[in-house]
């Protein structure tokens, strides 16, 4: 209902009207934090307010950027996704094989779009494992998604026992550390993944079922809403997105390993957090979680440029989340107070 | 027969897990003549002690209906402060060193509960957030550099019972078995036998019918939280005690195989259900599918998809409209 008032609204007030209810009020904090250190890092170090500084951002974000998409969907609908990581390694495994199949550094523009359509079809399969578990059984999606990525790693060590991948044609590089007029390759793919997931989530009947199942899903079930089928969705959908990631990843470090971005499983949750979307799911914004990612990866591109490690960073990543939780129950508090006054 | 109906309707997880075991078990045992000896049993029970430690204290967060993320990392955290205090005293021994690790695992489980209660943020993410503070810190401020100079008694493989087999092995159950006995009952005891106990169940069937019956919430959060962070301090100790080193990273990631473990054990997500039996048993069907597909000479590598895959099929099962009729078949045929 509101979101069809802001919308006749946005119509009638035009593009910013629009670009603000897009934006929307919650993402006030965020821009505050994003402004915050952008000035702390920026009075500490000149060098931070440079290109080096935007490169190194915009190469690096997007491997997070699309695991964090991954997560996203389905902590909306009230479930999580602890594979995201490893159902990207084996994308990005099979896309590896299909290439190696084909003459290593030799393949074909063919074997590359033949690798990747397989690989989106394993990413959609792991989904579409989760999916029907978590719909049917009623089984717990941190439970369920534990023993898929338990599996999965598994099965991916088993599969290469451990080693790297790598050997792949030249015509990958710039899929990951190419420019287009200056702007890094990764970061666009990652932009349209976050138009199309905005637009997923806020124009279409999946996007609004899955906020409506992440809310109340036995409401939604009683108003004619298959939720089965949305969560079998949703979770496909999640898993297709870790495909994606997995083939920049592997443009990224141009070889794939069992383990790569491991420790990104649990800083993907941490973004969506930081973004605002509501743990018990039914709430989250697409937008936000993207302006929570650029001001995590700025942080640590900032604490890099002074010289700290990335494990500092990871620390202040933690902070930040529970300094951000404690803002928003403070805020709560307030607002409590002015109502019961 | 009265009697096992009853047990069935109480306990169907825990019966679940124990035929399941059993068939394994049977099955092993005529696919190889080594996984039926003491020796094995005695190797298994020695591997599993440090998880199964950890796991009980899991089990308490889990009861009272929360979940923790940090607990492993945690454990590492103890592990380097206990190693950088005893060097300071110059020794010390088991008793200073458990207490050691049991004050600084309770103050860490004491920050999670705190962050919980009084700022009600949901544990999954204080969890989330600690498990980053945690292990970002214990990284940045050790440079990832491991301890091997431990103190002799911390690291000296203790035997507490051996006995020769008849092809001549030693069967020896070590140390940690014994750790991980005390810890067990404990739980079991706090769990079970007292009102604490009773009340974590309440607190975590419903928290809010739990506070209006007058049950201390925050008390309720600081002893589940601190009793993980006890266990996770006392698990930590005894993993250095058995791989003889200190790492700092060497735990990471076992948070999430002792959370698969517990849950397969029959504790709820979400609160007020659990029992310390159904936690072992969650933790041994890990640990002999491990060991029996090392018997049976399956690649290392394989181990974690064949788990994983069980665990799955065994959530699908417990959970999915089958089990539901079976459990009814059963409960019908019992009585």
């Amino acid at each position: 209902m509101t979101q069809r008032v802001l919308e006749t609204g946005a119509l009638r007030h035009g593009f910013l009207r629009r670009l603000a209810g897009t934006l929307g009020a919650e993402n006030i904090g965020l821009f505050l934090a994003l402004i915050l250190v952008i000035a702390f890092f920026g009075s500490l170090s000149p060098r931070f307010l440079s290109k080096a500084t935007f490169e190194s951002v915009a190469f690096q974000l997007p491997e997070l950027g699309l695991l964090t998409l991954a997560m996203l969907m389905p902590i909306i609908s009230g479930g999580i996704n602890l594979a995201v990581t490893f159902t990207a390694n084996l994308c990005g495994l099979t896309l590896a094989w299909v290439l190696q199949a084909n003459g290593g550094p030799d393949a074909s523009i063919y074997a590359f779009l033949l690798g990747s359509v397989l690989a989106v079809g394993v990413g959609t399969a792991s989904g579409l494992v989760m999916g029907p578990v978590i719909a049917y059984t009623g089984a717990h999606p941190i439970l369920v998604s534990l023993s898929v990525m338990i599996f999965l790693r598994g099965l991916g060590e088993f599969l290469t026992r451990g080693a790297d991948i790598s050997g792949f044609p030249e015509f990958i590089q710039p899929l990951g550390h190419g420019s287009i007029v200056g702007i890094p390759v990764p970061l666009l793919i990652l932009l349209g993944a976050v138009i199309v997931w905005h637009v997923l989530m806020t124009r279409t009947r999946l996007g609004f079922s899955n906020y409506m199942v992440g809310s109340n899903i036995e409401a939604t079930r009683y108003s004619g809403i298959s939720t089965r089928r949305v969560i079998i969705l949703i979770y496909a959908l999640s898993g297709a997105m870790c495909a994606l990631a997995g083939i920049i990843m592997m443009a990224r470090f141009n070889s794939v390993r069992v383990g790569h971005g491991e420790s990104y499983v649990l800083i993907t949750v941490l973004a969506c957090f930081l973004g605002g979307v509501n743990p018990f799911g039914g709430f989250g914004k697409v937008v936000s979680v993207f302006l929570a990612l650029i001001v995590l990866q700025l942080l640590s591109s900032g604490l890099n440029l002074l010289g700290a490690s990335q494990h500092l960073a990871t620390a202040i990543w933690g902070i930040m989340l529970i300094g951000v939780m404690i803002l928003r129950w403070a805020a709560g508090q307030l607002n409590f107070m002015r109502i019961t006054r | 027969m009265r009697n096992r109906g009853k047990l069935f309707r109480a306990h169907p997880t825990e019966t679940w897990l124990v035929v399941v075991l059993l068939i394994m078990s049977a099955g092993l045992s005529v696919a190889s003549d080594k996984f039926f000896t003491i020796a094995n049993l005695f190797n298994l029970l020695n591997t599993s002690s440090t998880n199964l430690i950890f796991a009980v204290g899991l089990l308490v967060v889990l009861i009272a209906g929360g979940i923790d993320i940090s607990f492993a990392v945690a454990a590492s955290v103890v592990q380097y402060v206990v190693a950088l205090a005893l060097a300071q005293m110059g020794g010390g021994d088991w008793f200073i060193g458990l207490t050691l690790a049991a004050i600084v695992g309770i103050a860490l489980g004491a920050v999670n509960a705190g962050l919980i209660y009084y700022f009600q943020i949901i544990s999954i993410v204080v969890t989330i957030a600690t498990f980053n503070i945690f292990f970002g810190l214990l990284m940045f401020f050790t440079h990832g550099v491991s301890i091997y100079n431990l103190p002799a008694w911390w690291t000296h493989r203790t035997v507490l019972f051996e006995f020769q087999q008849a092809n001549g092995n030693w069967a020896e159950l070590t140390l940690p078995v014994a750790i991980m006995a005390v810890c067990v009952a404990a739980t079991w005891g706090l769990i079970r036998y007292t009102t604490t106990g009773r009340q974590l169940y309440a607190f975590g069937d419903n928290p809010e019918g739990a506070r209006r019956l007058g049950i201390n919430i925050a008390a309720m959060h600081f002893i589940a939280f601190g009793w993980l962070g006890l266990m996770a301090g006392i698990a930590g100790l005894v993993q250095v005690h058995y791989s003889q080193e200190i790492v700092p990273n060497a735990l990471v990631g076992r948070e999430l195989d002792v959370l698969a473990a517990v849950v397969l054990g029959g504790a709820r997500l979400g609160g007020g259900r659990g029992t310390v039996l159904g936690c072992i048993l969650g933790v041994f069907l890990v640990s002999v599918t491990q060991n029996g597909l090392n018997l049976l000479g399956i690649s290392p590598y394989a181990f974690k998809m064949i788990v994983g895959a069980i665990i799955l099929i065994a959530i699908t099962l417990s959970n999915a409209p089958l089990g539901h009729i079976l459990a009814g078949l059963r409960q019908r045929m019992g009585t």
